[in-house]
């Protein structure tokens, strides 16, 4: 069984959902970034997010992007990424690792060998941005040869005649964007979380994770009710760069006390 | 290379022309995307939309323009007969208006209120916001910070005609990134947002609706060559950004094996520097919704361009041309900064015409090889723009001494 899988079922047995962290790989240089990446699970992270750093991220808002610049100005790359996770699993077999970021890099490496390396430094699946289904047909096989999930985005304009396209290669969890917009923007209202995830649910079995505009323990809290994840990503990034590593992993506590706290 | 039975069928079904071209977007954007592919196709079966774009055409655009006989650069070339195909005399002063004229009227038909767009060299820039104030529509420009700097007197231009000029700091603030901010503004006005896209790329339909747009260009010559000559001409040369004023041109030629076509990108200070020559200097990448020659790196990170020229600093081509490069039917080759800054002079002080800079790159490479051509090979530059806009780059590029030469 897969870790994500896994993951999800333990989950399921304390009825709770899962916190999902991510930060952006070499942010702020590689030396902190691993320090942050392996303080997460203890921080309470059941699942991570792991940034590819990418020049050109058209779906991310500025903390993202910083993010994202800081990481390629200290010689963030996708081999550092992998380096990275290979590193955080010396010391935890159990949290999932899900890379997330754009195409190219991945084209560039090669997608076949890559889903190869990947799963060989322990990476579980992979988000892709701008790999929609009408094209995710170069990569998802590859995937699939290395036993890594591929883990589909469905948005709010991923209606009933859309999700079912979307879905068809949907592995792991399910990531559901709220907002119409780039990462680190607004906000979507619970009543407008719950619809979705319920109508996603229609389609899929998978468990679904909730992102983008969730920055608080309380804003997490409620998604935690009404979804088997709370994703959180700018919030982090933002506090890692403003205030540091030990800033960063305090709100990812507080963060999981919120998660965990949901549905008790 | 294995020649085709035609190099005009493309794209396929899923916008793919050979691996290159297709829809590499985030989600969000998917179904409005199949929108507008949806769209376009219905527009494109109807007489009154065909009828209605003719109509602007002649009538706002100020089309057919001249496909003007250049005596004095042909004297001074000593070679090949030159025309030039004057897009520079259009409303607004280049081709990027062929192409907004039929972007907005399917922005119309599909009920959009909003038009966002992207600008280099502020030419698309200055098209889309006066076919907004023609339409009385909403008009938001995304453009690099660098370029409204060397592109001052569109910016001025765009205020004017009442659109909004967004400022693009990231990267480098040139085009490319003006194009990630206008991506990102799209994911977050899905509901009442066009994009009108500047150039032959993006995501499948645009490369081939902009490509259907600017055949205008190619279509007029066909006709004005045969009228002018008696005979098909035997090259076209004209200059890539995107490549949408050259794919304009080509076109509608890609099936006369006798005419000999070639595209001219920016080579910047040289290839082995800073340039924007994607095929000659890039690999095939995924950026901006679709697949691609880009100049990058071996993580796949996506270079900075560089070009004198606003409207060719850009690192990646629209993907048809990077299948006509493959397959070999259309020669590319690239013209340095300031082998584009002679050509400027020459155009301007030989025929008393102003060409952008984006155009004397084409200039330049005719520059080149037409002294070594016959005295009957017929030979059609795209003049793409005119050049107002670019006389603050000249001068700084000429510096004291030059400019003192030039006045
Ligand atoms: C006059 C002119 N020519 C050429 C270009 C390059 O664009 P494309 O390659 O799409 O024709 C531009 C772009 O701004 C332009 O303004």
């Amino acid at each position: 069984m897969s870790r994500i899988q896994k993951r999800f079922d333990q989950l399921k047995a304390e009825n709770r959902a899962a916190l999902v962290t991510f930060i952006m790989a070499g942010d702020p240089d590689r030396a902190a970034c691993q320090a942050v990446l392996n303080g997460l699970p203890a921080a309470g992270a059941d699942l991570i997010e792991l940034g590819m750093p990418f020049t050109d991220p058209m779906a991310d808002g500025l903390a993202i992007q910083l993010a994202g610049q800081r990481a390629l100005a200290a010689g963030g790359s996708l081999k550092a990424t992998l380096e990275l996770v290979a590193a955080f699993r010396k010391t935890d077999q159990e949290t999932p690792i899900i890379l997330m970021g754009y195409y190219n890099p991945i084209y560039a490496w090669g997608p076949e060998k890559f889903a190869a390396d990947a799963a060989l430094a322990g990476v579980d699946g992979l988000i892709i941005v701008d790999l929609p289904p009408e094209e995710a047909g170069e990569l998802v096989p590859y995937l699939r040869a290395a036993a890594m999930d591929f883990i589909v985005l469905t948005t709010p304009t991923s209606d009933d005649s859309r999700l079912p396209v979307v879905l068809a290669n949907a592995s792991g969890f399910v990531y559901y964007v709220s907002i119409a917009g780039v990462t680190g923007t607004g906000s979507a209202t619970q009543t407008a979380i719950a619809e979705a995830v319920a109508r996603i649910h229609r389609h899929t079995d998978l468990p679904v994770c909730v992102g983008f505009g969730i920055r608080t323990p309380d804003q997490a809290a409620e998604v935690a009710r009404a979804a088997e994840g709370a994703v959180v990503g700018s919030a982090i990034v933002s506090v890692l760069a403003e205030q540091g590593p030990a800033q960063a992993l305090a709100l990812v506590e507080s963060l999981a006390a919120g998660v965990r706290a949901a549905r008790k | 290379m294995q020649s085709l039975n035609t190099y005009r069928a493309g794209p396929d079904e899923r916008g793919h022309f050979g691996i290159f071209g297709g829809r590499y977007v985030a989600e969000t954007l998917m179904p409005l995307i199949l929108e507008v592919e949806k769209a376009y196709a219905s527009a494109k079966a109807d007489p009154a939309f065909e009828a209605e774009f003719r109509e602007l055409l002649a009538q706002y655009v100020g089309r057919p323009n001249p496909l003007y006989f250049a005596r004095r650069l042909t004297e001074a070339f000593g070679g090949a007969k030159i025309f030039l195909k004057r897009e520079d005399l259009n409303h607004t002063g280049a081709h990027k208006i062929n192409n907004c004229i039929g972007q907005i009227l399917l922005a119309r038909r599909m009920g959009k209120k909003r038009i966002i767009a992207e600008t280099g060299a502020g030419q698309h820039g200055v098209a889309t916001a006066t076919v907004c104030a023609l339409f009385g529509l909403q008009c938001v420009i995304y453009m690099g910070s660098t370029d409204i700097e060397r592109q001052m007197p569109n910016v001025y231009r765009m205020k004017l005609l009442g659109a909004e000029v967004k400022p693009v700091t990231s990267g480098a603030a040139t085009l490319k990134d003006a194009m990630n901010d206008a991506l990102r503004d799209w994911v977050s006005n899905v509901h009442d947002t066009y994009y009108l896209i500047g150039t032959v790329a993006g995501p499948h339909p645009y490369p081939a609706m902009v490509r259907d747009f600017q055949s205008v260009i190619g279509e007029e010559v066909r006709v004005q060559i045969l009228a002018q000559e008696g005979r098909l001409p035997d090259s076209l040369v004209a200059c890539i950004g995107g490549g949408s004023n050259a794919m304009g041109l080509f076109h509608p030629f890609l099936d006369e094996p006798s005419v000999r076509i070639i595209g001219v990108e920016a080579a910047g200070h040289g290839l082995d520097k800073l340039h924007a020559a994607s095929l000659t200097g890039g690999k095939p990448g995924v950026l901006h919704g679709n697949r691609t020659y880009l100049l990058q790196d071996a993580d796949g990170q996506i270079a900075e361009a560089h070009s004198i020229s606003a409207g060719l600093d850009y690192p990646g081509i629209g993907p048809e041309h990077s299948w006509l490069h493959d397959s070999g039917r259309v020669e590319y080759v690239s013209i340095k900064d300031d082998e584009a800054v002679q050509a400027f002079q020459h155009c301007t002080r030989l025929e008393g015409i102003i060409p952008a800079l984006e155009s004397s790159h084409a200039i330049a490479h005719a520059a080149k090889i037409a002294p070594a051509l016959p005295k009957d090979h017929l030979m059609v530059i795209n003049l793409s723009g005119r050049g107002d806009k670019d006389v603050s780059t000249i001068a700084k590029a000429l510096g004291d001494i030059h400019l003192g030469g030039l006045v």
